[in-house]
């Protein structure tokens, strides 16, 4: 007897856009490196089916100030923290692909840096290591106008990837990043409607869809990832059917959502030990990014270096091609 | 051939009976149709009708029921792909793996350890809830003697693992009598031996290998009338463990394809337990109903766990606690009263920094729908007015001496508007629930 399994491979037609973060010499930048994302004309890993794309990257998250507030357990960046530029070294040595300048510094409530100021911190970056950038404002509409035209400029021609252009900002970072040739990340509040609206207000002030990296927003394990999940995946079925407005490579915060939880932090069950305790929060990092991978996403920017290790190896098993 | 809601309509009683739990034989027809519920929910079906329905109308994915009688568990006819087409039905059943190489006092101890391993979460504590002994040692009475260990310790569902079908049979025939445990033998056996063995033992079998092999195998199994099966891709890496689990919930549900309509168990126990934990989440989220893993570090278990619970949620309902004041500790007229809103998320948030704090406080959950502090603030579902009359509800004026409130520290902008509302001082709290213990012990207690 002979049992035939039915075909069950999906004809999608459409596969994720193609990405490029980064620009050599040849390209008119100084990187030594460029990180290819998107390219997927499957859900994740499946290569059984179509191609599964370039491999997911994962970028080291760095601040240009302000890490003292970091917990405990990430001091393992230890003085580096202080310099933007050591600490960029460091996270690379750690197996980060790209880096993630986060100008958290520049923030009204945390520093109020200055325009001036965070393009230093970029130039420092920049020239401590060969990876690509990705540059992350502060978040505060009127201040993020302030300063990222100028850590635009101090970058160009660098091929970065910027954020986030929001529904009510977009303006300035479409310009910028327009004239300085740069990459842009389009942010949404967990809401497909306003991910697509966003990449069309981006498209008609005259940038193109193509050059964009969503950022759907972010929830640590525990913490609404379920949102997060089911909004990544229907965007990913709409993009692999044809939906041009959701077929952006997605980009997920991870280590800034999961350090923020007490599981990560300082968990309080009664089995946590002395031994342990440190174990937590890389273990509830490394977690959020494999569940994020599961739903589709290109980029994670992440902190613990055990965290980036366990997520590398964690791709190189997904990624391992199955097809005969 | 799947049948249609009035295929399967015409032959049902027609009395609108309700006993089904459903208001019309209609609305039941239509459930059955779409894989929601099997013809035994209808307690009035002729045998005739039953016989004649039969095969053709059970959910594409079968329900297999592991364990002993007082203490099952379910999983399997699970209805989509993706979790926002409806839900996802029967959470995945997480076994901890054991192995019978260790002396029987480490076996106890492992016993002692799953009990302990409990995490209460969300208002729910979560926990593995199966054992996987491994016969490692190969040897018949040390795996007999291991179930027997923790058959008597612990009386949860158990899969058992062998390569030898003599040492699943003798712990299967033996200390399991009647606790059901679902029978993985990890090398071939033959069909008819797997058949013998799973009647004689009462007990369900896993089925492992490609899919091809594992479809023929449980078609033949079938027709043997052995149908409480579940499937594996046994032990494959984690890329071909997720085509695996993928090709059979599409075969299964796309194309109706019976000898793969069973739930799957999966393995993620490899040597580097962090490796192995993390695929079992990724497991969790692509279909696994069964996941067998050596997680048994409560840093390595939480998140599986965690992922499952997040995984499994309802998507269409939110996820909320019911709107009252809750007491935490014991309160009295000076404790503390602390707004939020009655998403579970929140609500819960805000509690476990209460209960932390050991100072008993009271938590006025605030009916918004299950949104949010910020959405719901958003939607106007959380203001002066909706908190001024869930307190008056709760009758907090005749029990709280102090007229303080103090509310999350992302709405701090309606602190004056309420206190004009309400006629009670307002206190900005923290933004975060975790501010909330340092908030209690500084601000609080100079209030």
């Amino acid at each position: 007897m002979t049992t035939r399994v039915p075909d069950t491979s999906e004809k999608w037609g459409s596969a994720v856009n193609t990405v490029v973060i980064g620009a050599t010499a040849e390209q008119g930048g100084t990187r030594t490196s460029t990180i290819t994302i998107g390219g997927a004309a499957t859900l994740p890993f499946l290569s059984f089916e179509d191609s599964i794309g370039h491999r997911p990257a994962i970028a080291g998250e760095v601040w240009d100030s302000g890490a003292d507030t970091w917990p405990e357990t990430l001091k393992a960046y230890g003085d580096t923290m202080a310099s933007p530029g050591a600490w960029a070294k460091k996270a690379v040595e750690f197996g980060a692909q790209l880096i993630c300048l986060r100008l958290a510094g520049a923030h009204p409530d945390s520093g109020d840096r200055s325009a001036e100021q965070c393009a230093a911190a970029v130039k420092e970056v920049l020239s401590a290591v060969g990876v690509p950038l990705i540059i992350w404002g502060c978040g505060v509409d009127e201040k993020d106008n302030d300063i990222l035209p100028a850590v635009s400029a101090a970058a160009k021609g660098e091929n970065c990837l910027i954020g986030t252009a929001r529904e009510k900002n977009y303006r300035t970072l479409v310009a910028v990043c327009l004239a300085d040739r740069h990459k842009l990340i389009a942010e949404s509040p967990l809401d497909i409607n306003i991910a697509k609206q966003v990449n069309i207000l981006c498209s008609d002030a005259g940038f193109p869809l193509k050059d964009i990296v969503i950022y759907p927003t972010t929830s640590a394990l525990g913490y609404g990832l379920e949102y997060v999940y089911s909004i990544q995946e229907r965007g990913r079925l709409a993009g692999l059917r044809g939906d041009k407005l959701l077929a952006q490579p997605v980009i997920c915060d991870v280590g800034f959502e999961a350090w923020r939880v007490k599981e990560a932090k300082g968990p309080t069950f009664d089995s946590v030990t002395d031994e342990n305790r440190l174990r937590w929060g890389p273990m509830w990092e490394a977690a959020t990014a494999t569940v994020l991978l599961q739903a589709g996403a290109e980029l994670l920017i992440m902190r613990h270096p055990d965290a980036i290790r366990e997520v590398t190896k964690a791709l190189d098993r997904f990624t391992t091609t199955t097809k005969a | 051939m799947a049948l249609t809601g009035l295929d399967i309509y015409k032959r049902l009683p027609k009395t609108n009976c309700r006993e089904c739990g459903v208001p019309t034989c209609l609305a039941f027809a239509m459930r059955v149709a779409a894989g929601q519920a099997t013809m035994d929910g209808c307690p009035r079906l002729s045998d005739e009708a039953r016989a004649e329905l039969g095969e053709a109308s059970a959910p594409p994915q079968r329900l297999v029921k592991m364990g002993p009688e007082q203490n099952p568990i379910e999983v399997g006819q699970e209805t989509v792909l993706f979790r926002h087409d409806e839900k996802f039905h029967h959470p995945t059943a997480v076994a901890l793996r054991v192995s019978d190489a260790q002396d029987g006092n480490a076996i106890r101890e492992a016993c002692t350890a799953f009990k302990a391993l409990g995490f209460p979460r969300v208002g729910q504590v979560l926990t593995a809830q199966m054992i996987a002994l491994d016969n490692e040692s190969d040897s018949v009475e040390k795996f007999t003697a291991a179930a027997e260990i923790i058959a008597k310790e612990l009386a949860v569902p158990m899969v058992l693992m062998s390569r030898k079908l003599d040492s699943l049979a003798a712990a299967a025939t033996g200390p399991l009598t009647g606790a059901r445990p679902v029978l993985y033998c990890t090398a071939d056996a033959s069909v008819d031996d797997l058949a013998v063995l799973a009647e004689k033992a009462a007990a369900l079998l896993c089925v492992a290998g490609s899919l091809e092999s594992v479809a023929e195998r449980v078609e033949a199994l079938a027709a043997k009338g052995i149908k409480n099966v579940l499937i594996s891709p046994g032990d494959a890496p984690a890329s071909a463990t997720l085509e695996f689990m993928t090709r059979t919930r599409r075969a299964t549900l796309k194309k109706k394809f019976r000898p793969l309509g069973y739930p799957v168990l999966a393995v993620a126990a490899a040597q580097d337990a962090t490796a192995a934990a993390l695929d079992a989440c990724a497991y969790v989220c692509k279909y696994a109903a069964v996941v067998v893993c050596n997680a048994w570090e409560p840093y390595l278990l939480l998140p599986i766990l965690t992922t499952r619970q997040n995984i499994y949620t309802d998507p269409q309902k939110p996820v909320q606690v019911e709107a009252k004041v809750y007491d935490i500790g014991e309160v009295g007229p000076a404790s503390p009263l602390l707004v939020t809103t009655n998403f579970s998320l929140s609500y819960y948030a805000v509690e476990s920094e209460v209960e932390a704090s050991r100072i008993p406080c009271r938590i006025l959950a605030v009916d918004t729908e299950g949104t949010s502090v910020l959405t719901s603030w958003a939607s106007d579902k959380l203001n002066p007015k909706t908190i001024t009359a869930a307190l008056k509800a709760a009758g907090m004026e005749n029990e709280v001496k102090h007229r303080k409130l103090v509310i999350p520290g992302l709405v701090a902008v309606m602190a004056a508007p309420l206190a004009e509302e309400s006629g009670w001082e307002v206190l900005v709290g923290p933004k975060e629930a975790s501010g909330i213990g340092p908030f209690l012990k500084s601000e609080w207690k100079v209030a």
